[in-house]
């Protein structure tokens, strides 16, 4: 049995090279499947790992609360906001917090200046709090403190990109900068801390949120969002009920309202992340099985071809003494190996595609290829190289060897 | 015992309504170095014969004893079996294997008795070098002339030591001068102790025989013994 393998897949890789073209032409829709589908799931996955990695890194036990309002509700001119007082109702009736923090998004002009040179960031009005929610610290000089936000100082810390968009100096502490018409002194340089999903997370400018709020002029409209972080004892899931309670009492929502805010987590955002990366990657799937489906017919049909093609050589092989199994087993291996060397191509072909896509795309993550889909892609090939070479093996062991030798 | 021993053996193909006879009641022995033509004009029932005995296809009725084997109740995988312990056969097209080089072509057979390469290539080797081909080993069968394939095809047929080679119109595409290489091969093999049955239409191949059985309408017409190399064949 073993020989018999071996001797037919030194004959089925003669015939496979004999007609090289043809073979590369046969296997073309495995090839195209598999690469569609590593392509993608080398994509995937290196964006579903390094997210994973990313949000990781903005560490679990962060809370953002932001004012969410429906589509349907925007049109009518509807906005839902948090303000103030439910940043000091937290504050105060909340359990389990360690940190707090308001964030108010500069909503005018987002244009920062120093000198000539002019550049687009985003700014924040927050406190020294920020620092504990979101992991991030100085690398020079020193980060907003409780003082500046009660004298609504005039002062700054900015990421790195703000740093090199305006041609700041290396140290770029006591530099003033324009923002809104004001002048800002820069106090703090923050770390780097590198980018999410190509967007960096360094082109950031950081006020006090009072001043940010003073430059904004009408307290009344502001829409804030706020971020806090967790005690080391409390439960996320406790903590965000006590929240959400909190805040639906605050903003008087009845039992039948939806919510109008949202409690995210890091956790909440990668599992949004991902289920998403397993919905293309289910739905690509499907558009490859089928692709896979139509390649094994054509493998089907180049077979039955081939047999025909070759009936006078299965009537010698019969003649010298080949029984069924040899017959049946070359075609089949003829078949499984077709697919499989498609599949190996598909698999390279994929990958390849997968880089480039992950190379031309500035900041994507590299491309990784885990080894299930490896084990999936070229067990289904084969899979269908064995079910599709059946019935084409079957009719070459079953011909008959007198009427295989007279065939012209 | 004899070699080959039919018994009744009879062929009959259903062509429509019509029943031809292809074989009719064939009663013959082989001995063991017999060297024996088939004649007969076409529709003779030589073609049949020749199948029949390379239990390449059964007969309608009639027993079949070779090398002492009832081929009758054989199934087809039986059958391959036999052909390849117990036949080489030699056809009139060559019938190599086009896309296999001389020596592939002589180790197939060897494939089927679980041969590993290394012996295969030796003992193909051999076969090759008997019928003077040690140098064209390398070659596809369409870099070859027909004479070297014929060569080849005697090889394949001689790798497998069978009982008996079976030769259907061997010289049938090739130009005279070959023809006579080909026959003093046979000659040669014949006087080496082979056993051979060759069909054909043409009188100066049947002359080499020793025996010959000349077939008409599916019977045996006439089998007479011979005086070995008579025959003269001019070119």
């Amino acid at each position: 049995m073993f020989f018999a393998l071996i001797e037919s897949s030194r004959s089925a890789l003669m015939s496979i090279f004999a007609h090289r073209l043809r073979s590369f032409l046969t296997t073309l829709g495995i090839i195209i499947g598999v690469a569609s589908v590593i392509a993608v799931i080398s994509v995937t996955q290196g964006m579903s790992a390094f997210i994973g990695e990313t949000f990781a890194s903005l560490g679990t036990n962060s809370l953002t609360i932001q004012s969410y309002t429906p589509f349907e509700d925007q049109m009518k001119g509807i906005r839902a906001r948090l303000t103030p007082d439910d940043l000091e109702l937290i504050e105060r009736r909340a359990d389990g917090i360690a940190s707090i923090t308001p964030i108010l998004y500069a909503n005018r002009s987002s244009q920062i200046k120093y000198g000539s040179q002019t550049a687009f960031s985003q700014i924040m009005g927050t406190t020294y709090a920020y620092q504990d929610v979101a992991q991030s610290y100085t690398q020079a000089g020193r980060f907003l403190a409780q003082s500046d936000n009660l004298t609504r100082r005039r002062i700054a810390v900015i990421g790195e990109d703000v740093r090199e968009n305006l041609s700041l100096p290396e140290n770029p502490i006591n530099e003033y900068v324009e923002i809104g018409g004001e002048w800002f002194k820069i106090v703090g340089l923050l770390d780097s801390m590198g980018d999410i999903m190509g967007m960096s997370r360094d082109d950031i400018v950081l006020v006090p949120y009072a001043t940010m709020v003073s430059l904004q002029g009408n307290q009344a409209r502001t829409d804030i969002q706020i971020q806090l972080s967790l005690s080391e004892s409390a439960e996320l899931e406790d903590v965000t009920t006590q929240l959400s309670t909190l805040l639906r009492n605050a903003h008087n929502l009845g039992s039948d309202e939806d919510d109008d805010f949202r409690i995210q987590t890091a956790e909440q955002l990668m599992e949004e992340f991902n289920q998403i990366i397993g919905m293309v990657t289910v739905v690509i799937g499907g558009i490859v099985g089928i692709s896979l489906l139509v390649g094994g017919i054509g493998i089907m049909n180049i077979m039955l071809v081939s047999v025909t093609e070759r009936t006078r050589e299965i009537g010698i092989c019969k003649a010298i003494g080949a029984k069924r199994h040899h017959i049946l087993m070359q075609f089949l291996i003829e078949a499984l190996l077709l697919s499989l060397l498609g599949g190996l191509i598909g698999l390279a072909t994929g990958f390849g595609l997968g880089t480039l896509i992950a190379n031309t795309i500035p900041g994507f993550p590299p491309a990784s290829i885990p080894f299930w889909a490896i084990a999936l892609a070229l067990g289904f090939s084969g899979f269908v190289g064995v079910l599709f070479g059946i019935l084409p093996a079957a009719k070459a062991a079953n011909l008959d060897p007198i009427d295989a030798l007279r065939y012209e | 015992m004899a070699l080959i021993q039919l018994q009744g053996i009879t062929k009959y193909y259903e062509m429509g309504s019509q029943v031809v006879k292809a074989l009719d009641g064939i009663d013959i022995e082989v001995l063991k170095n017999d060297y024996l033509a088939f004649i007969g004009s076409s529709g003779s029932g030589k073609s049949t014969m020749l199948n029949i005995l390379g239990c390449l296809d059964k007969p309608t009725d009639g027993q079949y004893h070779l090398n002492g084997t009832n081929v009758e109740n054989l199934d087809q995988n039986e059958l391959s079996e036999i052909r390849n312990k117990e036949i080489g056969f030699i056809f009139q097209s060559f019938n190599l294997l086009p896309r296999a080089n001389a020596l592939g072509n002589v180790m197939q057979p060897l494939i089927y008795r679980n041969i590993g390469l290394k012996q295969r290539k030796q003992v193909a080797m051999e076969a090759l070098e008997r019928v003077g081909l040690g140098d064209r080993t390398d070659h596809l069968p369409n870099q070859l002339s027909g004479g070297q394939r014929q060569r080849v095809a005697i090889a394949r047929a001689l790798v497998t030591h069978p009982s008996i080679l079976l030769a259907d119109e061997p010289t049938g595409n090739l130009d005279s001068r070959t023809t006579i290489e080909i026959m003093q091969l046979f000659d040669e093999l014949h006087a080496e102790g082979h056993t051979l049955i060759v069909v054909t239409h043409e009188d100066e191949i049947a002359q080499h025989c020793q025996r010959i059985v000349e077939m008409k309408d599916g019977k045996i017409f006439n089998d007479q013994v011979v005086e070995k190399g008579t025959a003269e064949l001019t070119s």
